[in-house]
């Protein structure tokens, strides 16, 4: 009988403990991802002023396009809610569209390398955003359905573990991105 | 749809691999039996042989692979796009990015190699890299990446190895039947013969069996890391126009070595007829009918995962 006690004692503790790890190790890789996604955000911010300057030359009369880019671009540095954030992102995803729509228009600049560069540059850091998003929402699930389910749930409350957010609802600012002064007469 | 389908392929894979470990250990022991009158010994040399192959693979197998195909490092500057998608998909998979190669071959191919996420690399040929566009490439480099991801290169190098341990025993054994081995065992022989009957054909049979176990799992890796792959780029019609791409193009390979095979995106030396039993890869229609199914339901496919993007 003692023996019986001790065994089930025994697998109880061993379930917590490993439980309390798996938990531990997740919410760790979902703080790494989303800081995944501000390194992501920031190499975005980073490198608009390099496209625009590679640009401009070729662009006289597209002053609006870019001036509505660096626009995008500034109000997604300076957003200080959540909301606006996301609302500016989407607006600079459109502005660059937009950008790269009206140098089709532009044969000497459409066949230039620099701006091929910059064109597979750009589409690579909107799918790492992308993707870094994917990845972290994908770990959040991960993490939300083991803290709910049972009988992983009354660990996780007990330890006091929350329902982590998806990418969507919460959005932190990136902050320290520098800042673009155009000269457009140069 | 799409988790079932990577939740089916793990459990086939386990239930193949507990087939072939207790298939390699009935045929040790048979030869420890018949040769040694102790099926322990067959064991320990089965044991012993699987071993040292276990560390010389796993040290070195990913140099050698590469070396072989005459793989070369695919810079930024030269391969931008490639690296990119390779980046990419690291982000998605959550990995290091892995190193890149690139090999001067006109067909379009492409494998990963490496023992562990830490120290893996993806290789594809210049034919690949020339033929698709690049949500095609990205469905490649996601397949690639599945293989890192789950393991699989440690997965088949194992079952690789175990197939081996019983292809050297099995051999011993039918040595031994011409060194009078045989006679030995034929002399205490009695009551179990119809045991021994089962342990002979076992032994015979084995080489057989076991490659044709190890080509199984081998196809069920490929058809878990197509579904992985559908998961990470969350485009599983790309990778099938990629598949068709591939299979619809006639160029000979000029990699010889079927020891590579069973890491390549498609086979290289495949004939239309050997396909089934000895087929290290799923027929790529079958392959391109199971990722056209899940971009059908790709609404449910979203669900939960990306609808929070």
């Amino acid at each position: 009988m003692m023996w019986i006690i001790l065994g089930v004692l025994a697998v109880l503790v061993i379930f917590v403990w490993s439980t309390y790890n798996k938990l531990i190790r997740l919410k760790n890789r979902i703080q790494n991802s989303w800081a995944q996604i501000n390194v992501e955000l920031k190499r975005r911010y980073d490198l608009i002023p390099n496209l625009v300057n590679a640009v401009k030359g070729y662009m006289k009369y597209e002053k609006e396009t870019l001036e509505a880019v660096i626009q995008a671009r500034n109000t997604c540095i300076s957003s200080s809610s959540v909301a606006s954030q996301g609302k500016a992102e989407n607006v600079l995803t459109g502005a660059l569209r937009q950008l790269f729509a009206v140098a089709e228009k532009y044969p000497d600049l459409k066949s230039n390398e620099n701006l091929m560069k910059m064109q597979e540059e750009l589409t690579n850091t909107e799918n790492r955003i992308a993707f870094s998003r994917q990845f972290y929402n994908d770990i959040v699930l991960k993490f939300n359905e083991e803290i709910m389910l049972f009988p992983r749930n009354i660990v996780a409350s007990i330890f006091g573990f929350k329902k982590q957010d998806y990418f969507e609802v919460e959005i932190e600012k990136v902050s320290n991105a520098p800042k673009v002064d155009l000269n457009f007469e140069a | 749809m799409i988790y079932d389908q990577i939740e089916k392929n793990k459990r086939n894979s386990v239930i193949l691999i507990i087939v072939m470990s207790l298939f390699s250990m009935a045929v040790c022991y048979f030869v420890g039996v018949y040769f040694f009158d102790k099926g322990i010994i067959g064991l320990l040399i089965g044991f012993g042989i699987a071993i040292v192959s276990a560390i010389s693979s796993y040290f070195a197998g990913d140099k050698i692979i590469l070396k072989s195909v005459r793989a070369k490092k695919a810079t930024q500057d030269n391969y931008q796009v490639l690296n990119d998608v390779v980046v990419e998909m690291a982000i998605a998979s959550g990995l290091d990015k892995p190193e890149v190669y690139i090999i001067q071959d006109s067909s379009p191919n492409a494998f990963a190699t490496g023992r562990d996420p830490e120290h893996s690399s993806i290789a594809v040929t210049d034919g690949l890299l020339r033929r698709l566009n690049r949500a095609e490439l990205q469905g490649v480099i996601a397949h690639e990446m599945s293989h890192i991801q789950n393991r699989d290169i440690l997965f088949v190098t194992t079952v690789s190895i175990m197939v081996g341990a019983v292809v050297i025993v099995s051999s011993i054994y039918r040595t031994s039947l011409w060194f009078g081995g045989y006679n030995r065992r034929r002399s205490n022989d009695s009551g179990g013969s119809l045991m021994a009957m089962i342990g002979l054909l076992l032994i015979i049979f084995a080489p057989l069996a076991s490659k044709v176990i190890q080509m199984a799992i081998s196809r069920q890796r490929e058809y878990l890391a197509d579904s992985n792959a559908a998961l990470l780029t969350r485009n599983p019609k790309a990778l099938a126009d990629a598949l068709k791409k591939i299979s619809s193009t006639h160029v000979k390979s000029k990699i010889q070595n079927t020891a590579v095979n069973p890491l390549f995106i498609s086979e290289p030396f495949s004939s239309v007829n050997v396909k089934d039993l000895f087929s290290t890869h799923p027929p790529i229609e079958k392959r391109i009918k199971k990722l056209e199914a899940m971009a059908y339901t790709k609404g449910d496919l979203m669900k939960g995962v990306a609808s929070a993007n």
